[in-house]
C-alpha cells in the first residue's frame, strides 16, 4: 500500500515546506527560550565553579554573596583559617557595576580578589595573571575585551592583562577581576567633590571635632575614605573534611552564615532565577499552545481542502482508519520539518544572544518527543472532521 | 431477466424524514440490469435519482425492498449487507461527473490505489491499472498528475478506477456532463465496450440529451417512480 499522506507531502512539497519552516521558527523560538534557562542555571553553576571555594562565608542572616547583599570584616578570614578542616580562605567582594571601555558603558561583575587564593580566575585563554597590587584586571571575553584593554572603574584605570572564557555572574553580566584592595576602594570611593564635603561636614559636626582630643577628626576622616570590609569569604576544604561538618564549625564559632555548594546551588538555581524560570516557564507553555493551535489550524485547514476527495476515498472503499493514518502522517510530517527548522534555527540563532544559551541534547529529544505529541492531539479535530465525512456526499445532489 | 449477477431491485423504497414532513424519494422501484449491459437512468431534478444511485452504491438504506448487486442480496427489507465499505470497494465501481481524482497520486496510482485498498500487491495493482489505462488509451499519460490531464483524460482515468477492482457492478453519476458531444459520446463508447468485455452492469445517470440515444434500455424515474423505455442504441460506432 502507498503511503498517502506521503505523497501528499510530495506532491505539495513546496506548501508543506513553508509551512514547516513558520512552524519551525515558533519551535526555534521554543527552543531558545529553553535554551535561555538552561544557559542561566549553568551561568550558576559556572559561577561556583569559578570562585573555586567548597564554602561561602557570608554576613549572618543573609543569602550572600551573589543572592543578597553581605557584608564582612576583612579580618574575619583570618579566624576561619584557623578552623579545622579548612585549608585556604580569603576574602572577596562582587559588585555589579557600568565599567567604561573605549568610552562606552559595558555592565560587568567587578570581582576583587587574592592572587593565588580562591576567588581568582581558575584559567586564562590569553594574557597572564594579575602580579601587580593595583590598576590590573583579567576580564571575560564575553563582553569584548582584549588584552591592554583599558578600562575604567570608578575613579581609576586598568589594564586588562589577562583573559577568561565562561566566567560571567548569574546574571549573565561579564566578570571583571581587580585586586581586592581596589575592588574595596571602589565600592566605596566616593569623587573629589564629595569627599571635599563630607569632610566639611564632619569638622563642622562639634561631636566629633573635639579640640581637646587631637587626631580624633584625622581618624574619623580616614575611616570614613576607607573601607574595611569584603562581601564573603571564600574557603576550600581540606581533604578528608566534609564541608558540611567545616561548615557547621563556621557558623558555630564566627557567627556567619556558612554555605555549602549545594546550598549555594540551592540559593542561585531555587531562588535567584526562580522567577525568570518561572517567567520562561510561562513562555514556553504559551509557545506549546500556540504551537499546536497552529498545527492543528493547518492540518484541520488542509483536510478541508481535501474534504471532497475524503469522500471519494470513503465512496471507494477506504478504510477509516487509512484516512485517520494519512492525516496523522501529515501532521507528523509537518513536526517532523518543524523540529528541524527549529533546531537548526536555534543552534544558529543562540550564540547571537546576549545571554547564553545553552542547547541540550536531551531538551531537544524531550523537545522531540512534545512536537510529536502536539502533532497527535492537534490532527484529532481533522480526524474527527474527516470521518464524518458522508461518503454520500460523492454522489450528486 | 434471471436474478444472477448484474442489479435487480425489487420493490425498493425510500422515505426520508417521518409523520407530516415524510417524504417518499423513491416509491416501489423495480429495475433489472444484466451483466455486460449499459442502461440509462434519466429523470428530472429531484426526482430520485440521485437517491436511488445512493442505495444502490450501499451509502444509504432503502426503507424496505430488496436489493442484489453482482448476485449477492445487498438489502432486504430492513436487513442490510454487514460491511457496506468492502462491498462498495469490491463490488460496486463508481464514475462521478467530475472525475474527483486524488490530486497528489498520479494517473496509475490513482487506478491502483482500488486494488492496493482491497489488499493487492503494489505490482500487482499497478500491472492492473496499467493494463486498464492502455485499455482506456492514457497509459502515456500514467505518470501524469490528475491538475496534468484534460478533462477527457482525468475521466478515462476515473472510468479506470471504477474497473481496477473488476466489479460486476458500475454506477455512473453524470460521466459525461463535464465533456462536449464528441468527448461525451466516446465515454459513452468506452463503457459500452467494457461492459461487454468484463462483463459488468452499468447505470448511467444523465441528462445529456446527446448520449441518451446511445442506451439500449432505459429507465426513466419520475416522483419515485421508474418506468422502463426502450433506446435507440445507436451512435456507438466509432
Amino acid at each position: 500500500m502507498i503511503s498517502l499522506a506521503g505523497r501528499d507531502i510530495l506532491h505539495s512539497w513546496s506548501k508543506f515546506a513553508l509551512t514547516g519552516l513558520g512552524l519551525g521558527l515558533l519551535i526555534g523560538v521554543t527552543f531558545t527560550m529553553a535554551g535561555v534557562y538552561r544557559g542561566m542555571v549553568d551561568d550558576a553553576k559556572v559561577l561556583l565553579n569559578n570562585s573555586g571555594a567548597d564554602l561561602w562565608v557570608v554576613q549572618k542572616d543573609t543569602l550572600g554573596p551573589y543572592a543578597e547583599s553581605s557584608s564582612l570584616h576583612d579580618d574575619v578570614y583570618r579566624g576561619i583559617l584557623g578552623i579545622p578542616g579548612v585549608a585556604r580562605a580569603a576574602n572577596v567582594t562582587y559588585l555589579t557595576m557600568q565599567v567604561r571601555r573605549a568610552g562606552a558603558d559595558v555592565r560587568a561583575m567587578v570581582v576583587g580578589f587574592v592572587p593565588g587564593e580562591p576567588g581568582e580566575p581558575a584559567f586564562l585563554i590569553a594574557g597572564r595573571r594579575v602580579t601587580r597590587s593595583h590598576y590590573e584586571a583579567v576580564a571575560d571575553l564575553t563582553a569584548g575585551f582584549a588584552l591592554g584593554d583599558r578600562i575604567r572603574i570608578r575613579r581609576h584605570d586598568y589594564t586588562v592583562v589577562g583573559l577568561t572564557r565562561r566566567t560571567v555572574s548569574s546574571g549573565g553580566d561579564p566578570m571583571v577581576f581587580i585586586p581586592l584592595k581596589d575592588a574595596q576602594e571602589a565600592q566605596f570611593l566616593k569623587d573629589n567633590d564629595a569627599i571635599v564635603s563630607e569632610r566639611a561636614r564632619t569638622a563642622g559636626n562639634p561631636a566629633l571635632n573635639r579640640p581637646g582630643v587631637p587626631g580624633l577628626l584625622d581618624a574619623i576622616e580616614a575611616s570614613q575614605t576607607s573601607n574595611r570590609n569584603v562581601n564573603a569569604v571564600l574557603v576550600r576544604v581540606a581533604v578528608g573534611h566534609a564541608p558540611e561538618t567545616v561548615a557547621e564549625e563556621i557558623r558555630r564559632w564566627k557567627h556567619v552564615q556558612a554555605f555549602t555548594r549545594a546550598q549555594m546551588e540551592d540559593i542561585l538555581i531555587a531562588k535567584l532565577i526562580a522567577n525568570a524560570a518561572k517567567q520562561i516557564g510561562m513562555f514556553l507553555a504559551i509557545l506549546t499552545i500556540v504551537s499546536a493551535a497552529i498545527v492543528a489550524f493547518i492540518i484541520y485547514t488542509m483536510t478541508l481542502g481535501k474534504i471532497r476527495e475524503i469522500a471519494v476515498l470513503k465512496l471507494i472503499g477506504t478504510h477509516n482508519r487509512t484516512i485517520a493514518t494519512m492525516i496523522l502522517q501529515q501532521a507528523l510530517g509537518l513536526g517532523l520539518i518543524g523540529f528541524a527548522v527549529g533546531k537548526i534555527a536555534a543552534t544558529l540563532w543562540g550564540p547571537a544572544f546576549p545571554r547564553y544559551v545553552l542547547l541540550e541534547p536531551w531538551d531537544a529529544v524531550i523537545g522531540f518527543g512534545i512536537v510529536m505529541l502536539v502533532c497527535v492531539l492537534a490532527s484529532t479535530l481533522a480526524i474527527r472532521a474527516a470521518l464524518a465525512v458522508d461518503p454520500a456526499a460523492a454522489i450528486g445532489g | 431477466m434471471g436474478l444472477g449477477a448484474g442489479i435487480h431491485l425489487e420493490g425498493v423504497s425510500k422515505r426520508y424524514g417521518a409523520g407530516d414532513t415524510a417524504v417518499d424519494a423513491l416509491k416501489d422501484v423495480n429495475m433489472s440490469v444484466a451483466p455486460g449491459e449499459v442502461v440509462g437512468l434519466i429523470g428530472p431534478s429531484g426526482s430520485g435519482k440521485t437517491t436511488l444511485l445512493k442505495c444502490l452504491g450501499a451509502v444509504i438504506e432503502p426503507t424496505r425492498g430488496r436489493m442484489t448487486l453482482g448476485g449477492e442480496v445487498i438489502y432486504d427489507n430492513g436487513w442490510q449487507i454487514d460491511d457496506r465499505r468492502v462491498l462498495r470497494r469490491d463490488r460496486i465501481g463508481f464514475i462521478f461527473q467530475a472525475p474527483y481524482l486524488i490530486p497528489f497520486l498520479d494517473a496509475i496510482d490513482n487506478v491502483a490505489l482500488l486494488p492496493m485498498l482491497a489488499g493487492r500487491p503494489n505490482a500487482e495493482a499497478r500491472a492492473r491499472a496499467r493494463e486498464l489505462l492502455e485499455a482506456l488509451d492514457v497509459a502515456h499519460r500514467a505518470q501524469a498528475f490528475p491538475s496534468e490531464l484534460s478533462g477527457g483524460e482525468q475521466q478515462r482515468v476515473s472510468i479506470a478506477r471504477a474497473l481496477a477492482n473488476r466489479p460486476p457492478v458500475i454506477l455512473a453519476d453524470e460521466p459525461t456532463a463535464p465533456l462536449d458531444s464528441e468527448r461525451g459520446l466516446a465515454v459513452m463508447r468506452i463503457l459500452h465496450q467494457l461492459a461487454g468485455q468484463y462483463q459488468t452492469a452499468i447505470i448511467v445517470v444523465t441528462h445529456d440529451e446527446k448520449i441518451i440515444p446511445t442506451f439500449k434500455r432505459i429507465y426513466a424515474i419520475r416522483d419515485g417512480r421508474t418506468v422502463e423505455e426502450a433506446g435507440e442504441g445507436r451512435g456507438l460506432s466509432a
